[in-house]
């Protein structure tokens, strides 16, 4: 598979058609928005949480292939999944989508599939935007997260 | 030869000329490099890049404080530069030519020196709805410190500016009208004199943008009229952190300086500054001297050329490149004014100009995907970003095609 192959896999193009969770939510207790400031995308992350845990998660936002088919994994990759165990799958994505993922594999699962941005350095931000927006949601963060 | 403009137009050869840019020959990702972001940045002639070599290698040293022989070679080569940038532009007298670090530094130097001094609460700034940030921001900074407004200049579906309304914004509280020459992000040439005789009319002096004018047309300023004429030295083939900012003599003369050090002092005591003549007033401390040197490099290197064919040669690359765009299914072209330069921006309904820009680049085709730091005029168009090729000169119709063959590679990763 080639490096492009590898970065535009079925899945990803699936994602990106058809994206999972993406609508406004009224009922989320949780909001945040992030931007990328090199290249206009944006993101904003809605979240319910119930106890601790993430009863729900949607995304809206314009954006490339490869930001908005990462956010719509993450959606459904988040839900159900509490506070902790979001945190740390989130800093086991970033590992991985900037190349310094070792032995990781069981931890992201399915989002492995997004490995191949690692080899498109100009790409990462686009693929990291979603999770550092849904991680600023999870802490509350007032500030809109941007990838600068 | 005027009386042969086909012939003139025929005998640029492109081909011949490439062979002066050397990294025009580079392989990337394993295929020829077809650079189509000239709009960003232009690439360099080897007689450019051997000026500054050599001005490292055998004549470095300080300009203007030497007693020496060296200091005295370097200042006479880089005062020359601003001679050859007078010639170019066509200013009345080099001392109109004031280098800075590039088009964003001389729009900053206008906005903090000339309308922070003179103007005050409740005047107007005019600009379009096509600037790039680099002739937005500065006027916003400076119309927060003194409680003037900023005013925009609609544009029509197109990318033309609407002159009509322009006509209409104008009125006694405008006292600085900023446009730029051609758009970064759609290629539309302003009709610039158009827009002085309009401004000066209304008593406002007139601030040209002309970063992306340079490498394509013949700029004079005094037949535009304009007061100010701003442009960076990297688009126009010469080297990067060097600029220049054109000034009307009366104007540079009633500014303050921007910043203070270096040359730009005649006499200091710890009560009063004097501060020197112009052009030193308003370049402080040690100045890029290898790239002042480099930019008359470049002036020189495009004044050898045969600007009618260098114009035909443009004017058809973009009519080739804007019929084949417009073959490739779903590519919707953004900025369709009568007159544009060098510029070919587009969108796809579905697909992310970033996108396209990765699979371009695995075709070693370098185009420019984003907002292109002109956020509004994405707004204006209602998309997000759009996938631009910016040509030079040295551009081929074949790399037109590498382009859409790539276009075609797009279209097939998502289906």
């Amino acid at each position: 598979m080639s490096d492009l192959d590898e970065l535009y896999q079925e899945v990803i193009l699936d994602h990106n058609k058809s994206p999972r969770n993406f609508r406004p939510m009224t009922n989320a207790n949780r909001k945040s928005e992030g931007y990328n400031p090199l290249c206009g995308d944006h993101v904003t992350v809605y979240l319910q949480l119930v106890d601790g845990v993430i009863a729900d998660i949607s995304f809206q936002g314009s954006g490339c292939a490869i930001s908005k088919a990462s956010a719509s994994m993450m959606t459904a990759a988040l839900k159900g999944k509490t506070e902790k165990e979001a945190e740390e799958l989130f800093h086991s994505v970033h590992r991985m989508l900037t190349g310094q993922s070792t032995g990781e594999e069981a931890a992201v699962g399915k989002l492995r599939i997004l490995a191949g941005v690692a080899k498109f350095p100009t790409r990462v931000k686009c693929a990291t935007l979603a999770w550092h927006t849904a991680n600023a949601a999870l802490k509350g963060a007032k500030e809109p997260v941007t990838t600068e | 030869m005027e009386a042969l403009p086909k012939r003139a137009a025929a005998a640029f050869d492109v081909y011949r000329v490439r062979e002066d840019f050397p990294v025009l020959h580079r392989m990337v990702r394993g295929k020829p490099l077809v650079y189509l972001d000239n709009g960003a940045t232009s690439q360099k002639p080897r007689s450019v890049i051997d000026t500054i070599t050599r001005y490292y290698s055998l004549e470095n040293a300080n300009v203007h404080r030497g007693v020496h022989y060296l200091s005295a070679q370097a200042t006479d080569a880089y005062e020359a530069s601003r001679e050859k940038l007078r010639r170019f532009i066509n200013a009345g007298a080099a001392h109109e030519i004031i280098f800075v670090r590039g088009g964003t530094e001389a729009i900053n130097l206008v906005a903090q020196s000339y309308a922070r001094t003179f103007l005050k609460e409740g005047d107007e700034i005019v600009v379009s709805a096509m600037e790039h940030h680099s002739n937005i921001v500065p006027w916003q900074m400076v119309c927060a410190q003194v409680g003037a407004r900023l005013r925009v200049i609609p544009i029509n579906h197109d990318g033309e500016l609407v002159l009509e309304e322009f006509e209409r914004l104008l009125n006694e509280r405008t006292k600085l009208v900023a446009v730029t020459h051609v758009s970064n992000a759609l290629g539309s040439v302003v009709p610039v004199k158009e827009v002085v005789r309009l401004a000066h009319a209304r008593g406002a002096p007139v601030l040209v943008d002309g970063a992306q004018a340079v490498p394509h047309l013949k700029v004079d300023v005094r037949e535009i009229g304009c007061d100010f004429y701003a442009f960076s030295g990297h688009k126009m083939f010469g080297p990067t952190g060097i600029g220049v900012l054109y000034g009307r003599a009366e104007l540079l003369e009633a500014m303050p300086p921007y910043q203070g050090g270096g040359d730009m002092i005649s006499l200091v005591t710890f009560e009063k500054t004097h501060y020197n003549v112009l052009p030193y007033k308003f370049e402080a401390g040690t100045p890029h001297i290898a790239g002042g040197i480099g930019l008359g490099a470049a002036v020189d290197y495009l004044e050898a050329l045969d600007w009618t064919a260098v114009e035909a040669h443009e004017r058809e690359l973009l009519r080739y490149a804007t019929e084949a765009l417009s073959s490739v299914p779903g590519l919707r072209i953004i900025g369709t004014a009568r007159e544009k330069a060098g510029v070919v921006s587009f969108v796809f309904d579905d697909i992310h100009a970033h996108d396209v820009g990765t699979i371009l680049d695995q075709e070693g085709v370098a185009v420019r995907a984003g907002h292109h730091c002109a956020m509004p005029v994405m707004q204006r168009f209602g998309v997000p970003a759009t996938t631009r090729a910016s040509f030079a000169f040295y551009n081929t119709r074949e790399e037109v095609d590498s382009l859409v063959r790539g276009l075609h590679r797009v279209l097939k990763v998502f289906g």
